[in-house]
């Protein structure tokens, strides 16, 4: 039991390293919110002047908002969809015992450790790419004309990078938690009678719900900020059609070199994940509770 | 004994660092900014001759691609970081930095510069009210490269200027996909200085305009709808697959591999198609002057990369030493004694074009200087226009817009949008521009 005195002397000691981190937290952010009430371009420099809501306004209302954040979602929302359900069939094919699991199992969790701007570039140039491709190449053995991926289907080959980096997490997780599912309670099953989709339904998946939902949340935040992959491959393009927020913020401070509008960009992001994550934490975190 | 080490090691520093520190006091080090094109590259290699010259001098350099070199170097600038000493830049932004005092006015070369031999469009694309902000590298135009052997075998003759009509009818005549050949390439990837600058080039020919008198974009005139049909309808047509995401340096690519009939781009490129090394098709090259509609313009731009000096460095006598170096005819010459005359850096000085050594060794000299002298930033359109420069204008603006207009176009290209579409969103966006930046009331 600390008694009073220990408690306000362990408070002192802290308060150093609790000042220090909400330095660390409120600087940069009472800068964006500076610099986002002002009207401040790079190129103009000595020009900067106060301008309150106006940077937010021109974002808000810039036809490439709405584009950006339909984009945005759509991505967080299909990458979710393919990394879970597939991240489930892999993970239950490696809890297999097959004949090489460990080197199986290493070659699946591969392509996490491969950097987001290494792996699109060798989605772009070595896989998509319609003239020397390997699926373009594919697809001309078997008589067929080659898709051209980043101009027809620019945001679904985002979409399919994207989903290919995170299948591994998502299947790791689950095979993790898969591990830990009680073999007699499958055993039962079997002796009940029930066959293999019954056993998946009512005693495997109900066990999976709380990695997958620990997956959607880590999964959601670094999503919402997928960047390096359509830098690389599509610039944000053909048109907006792959436009995310984050590469609006960039095409807004560095292409423009609009800091005012840029900044308001990243607090209307800010809001964005935080109404996400809100949501998410509500739906989910019951889950985790339970 | 651990003390001991420790005083020895400390000993011997200081002596290392007395016994240097006369040398390091008068070494000056330069940072030096530059593109990651093949002819900077090899400024970079030949640098030792700068340095062998100027022992005083070191040179550091952070050789970056087009796009980021440009967000460096402009953050840089202009929040005053002096990182760099000497820095590589377009002609697009010497005008608009030397009006932000930016940069360091080269007034004070030496007479054996020769500055008044600079090719006089260059000159003026780099100097503000005449005196000169930047030293150009290289400069360049557009004009048509060709293969003489398809022409040649489609029974075609490429006239010296060719018109518009006649391009776009030969490239569908040249095109064979099932020989994985295509009439045309041309630049798709969107940006300013990517499909927009092929693009505002082609559309000065068809007597189009960015803005008008009021600064009034003009994406809904008949001129622009002319020239992204065109366009667009000959790419699908004759145009290589992926088009949308292809730029200078995968047009190269296609046409030293044989797959293209027909290539408009920068007239730096001749030197590469002609290069048997990196060319499949390298004896095989014909030049023309970019094409025409018949009003007076042709779609040729003009360009140069230059190095220029930001005011925020402190090393400006030895930054301008190595300006003069790395920009004077004595370079010309040490490329040429170690490389061939057909790689020295083309499209900055008149004496070049004058040199029969070069002009025998590079087929296409002559069209690359009629093609820079074709080209006039000052009157870059059929009708007037408030804005200097041929394939951009040199408005602080202009890149934000140029991008999200090319971004546009391009959607156009891949199929993604209409061309009605196309031109509608970059008329709304480039007015909602240029009424937030205060040109339109």
């Amino acid at each position: 039991m600390a008694t009073q005195q220990t408690q306000t002397l362990g408070r002192m000691l802290l308060a150093p390293a609790v000042v220090l981190l909400l330095i660390w937290m409120i600087v940069p952010l009472a800068m964006t919110i500076y610099f986002s009430l002002l009207s401040y371009n790079l190129l103009n420099p000595g020009m900067e002047r106060f301008v309150g809501l106006e940077n937010f306004e021109y974002f808000l209302t810039d036809p490439a908002f709405l584009a950006s954040l339909r984009n945005t979602l759509v991505l967080v929302g299909s990458v979710l969809l393919i990394t879970i359900v597939l991240g489930t069939l892999v993970a239950l094919l490696l809890d297999q015992a097959i004949i090489g699991r460990s080197i199986v199992r290493l070659m699946v969790i591969a392509p996490f450790f491969v950097m987001p701007t290494v792996s699109a570039l060798v989605w772009k140039n070595l896989l998509m790419h319609p003239v020397s491709g390997l699926f373009a190449w594919i697809m001309t053995s078997l008589g067929m004309q080659p898709i051209d991926w980043f101009a027809e289907y620019p945001l679904f080959s985002i979409i399919l990078i994207v989903a290919w980096q995170w299948l591994p997490f998502a299947a790791l997780i689950l095979l993790t938690a898969l591990q830990s599912l009680d073999e007699e309670q499958k055993e039962a099953a079997l002796m009940d009678g029930a066959g293999a989709f019954s056993t998946f339904f009512y005693i495997t998946l109900p066990h999976l719900a709380r990695p997958i939902t620990v997956v959607i949340l880590i999964e959601t935040i670094f999503l919402l900020t997928v960047f390096a992959e359509i830098f690389v491959t599509t610039g944000g393009g053909p048109g907006l059609q792959t436009t995310n927020i984050a590469f609006l913020i960039y095409s807004q401070a560095l292409i423009q070199y609009d800091v005012g509008s840029a900044s308001a960009g990243g607090l209307v992001a800010v809001v964005i994940a935080n109404i996400l994550a809100f949501f998410l934490v509500r739906i989910v975190g019951r889950n985790l509770e339970a | 004994m651990k003390t001991m080490i420790g005083t020895l090691l400390g000993a011997s520093f200081l002596a290392v660092g007395l016994a240097s520190t006369p040398a390091v006091a008068q070494q000056t080090t330069l940072t030096i900014a530059t593109v990651n094109n093949g002819d900077m590259i090899r400024m970079q290699a030949l640098s030792s001759d700068f340095t062998t010259k100027n022992p005083d001098i070191n040179v550091k350099w952070v050789t970056l691609e087009e796009n980021v070199l440009r967000q460096r170097v402009t953050t840089d600038i202009a929040t005053k970081g002096g990182q760099f000493d000497v820095l590589t830049i377009g002609t697009y932004e010497v005008p608009i930095w030397a009006k932000q005092n930016w940069l360091v006015p080269l007034d004070k070369l030496s007479a054996g510069y020769d500055a008044k031999d600079i090719l006089p469009k260059i000159a003026d694309a780099v100097s503000v009210k005449g005196t000169l902000y930047a030293a150009p590298f290289y400069g360049e135009s557009s004009m048509v490269m060709y293969r003489t052997d398809l022409f040649q075998k489609a029974g075609l003759t490429m006239p010296e200027s060719p018109t518009w009509d006649f391009v776009i009818d030969a490239a569908k005549k040249l095109t064979d996909k099932s020989a994985g050949v295509y009439g045309i390439c041309l630049r798709g990837k969107a940006g300013w200085g990517e499909n927009m600058a092929f693009l505002t080039a082609m559309a000065n020919s068809y007597g189009a305009r960015w803005f008008d008198e009021k600064w009034q974009p003009q994406f809904n005139g008949p001129e622009w709808k002319a020239t992204l049909t065109d366009y667009v309808n000959l790419m699908k047509e004759a145009g290589p697959p992926g088009a949308s995401s292809n730029g200078f340096n995968e047009n190269l690519a296609l046409f030293n591999a044989g797959k293209c009939a027909m290539w408009i781009d920068a007239t730096v490129a001749a030197s590469f198609v002609t290069n048997p090394k990196d060319s499949k098709v390298a004896d095989k090259v014909g030049f023309a002057l970019a094409p025409n509609k018949g009003l007076g313009k042709n779609a040729n731009w003009l360009w140069a990369w230059n190095l220029a000096i930001p005011a925020g460095s402190k090393k400006i006598e030895a930054a301008s030493k190595f300006i003069e170096w790395a920009t004077s005819k004595g370079y010309t010459d040490l490329v040429a004694s170690k490389e061939g005359w057909a790689n020295v850096p083309p499209g900055t000085r008149t004496s070049l074009y004058q040199n029969e050594a070069y002009i025998k060794a590079a087929p296409f000299a002559k069209l690359t200087l009629a093609s820079i002298d074709s080209a006039d930033p000052n009157h870059p359109t059929v009708k007037p226009v408030p804005y200097v420069g041929v394939q951009y204008a040199a408005i602080p603006e202009f890149q934000g817009i140029g991008t999200q207009v090319g971004q546009q176009f391009s959607a156009a290209l891949s199929g993604a949008s209409t061309i009605d579409a196309a031109l509608a969103a970059a008329q709304a966006a480039s007015e909602r521009e240029m009424k937030r930046a205060g040109y339109i009331k």
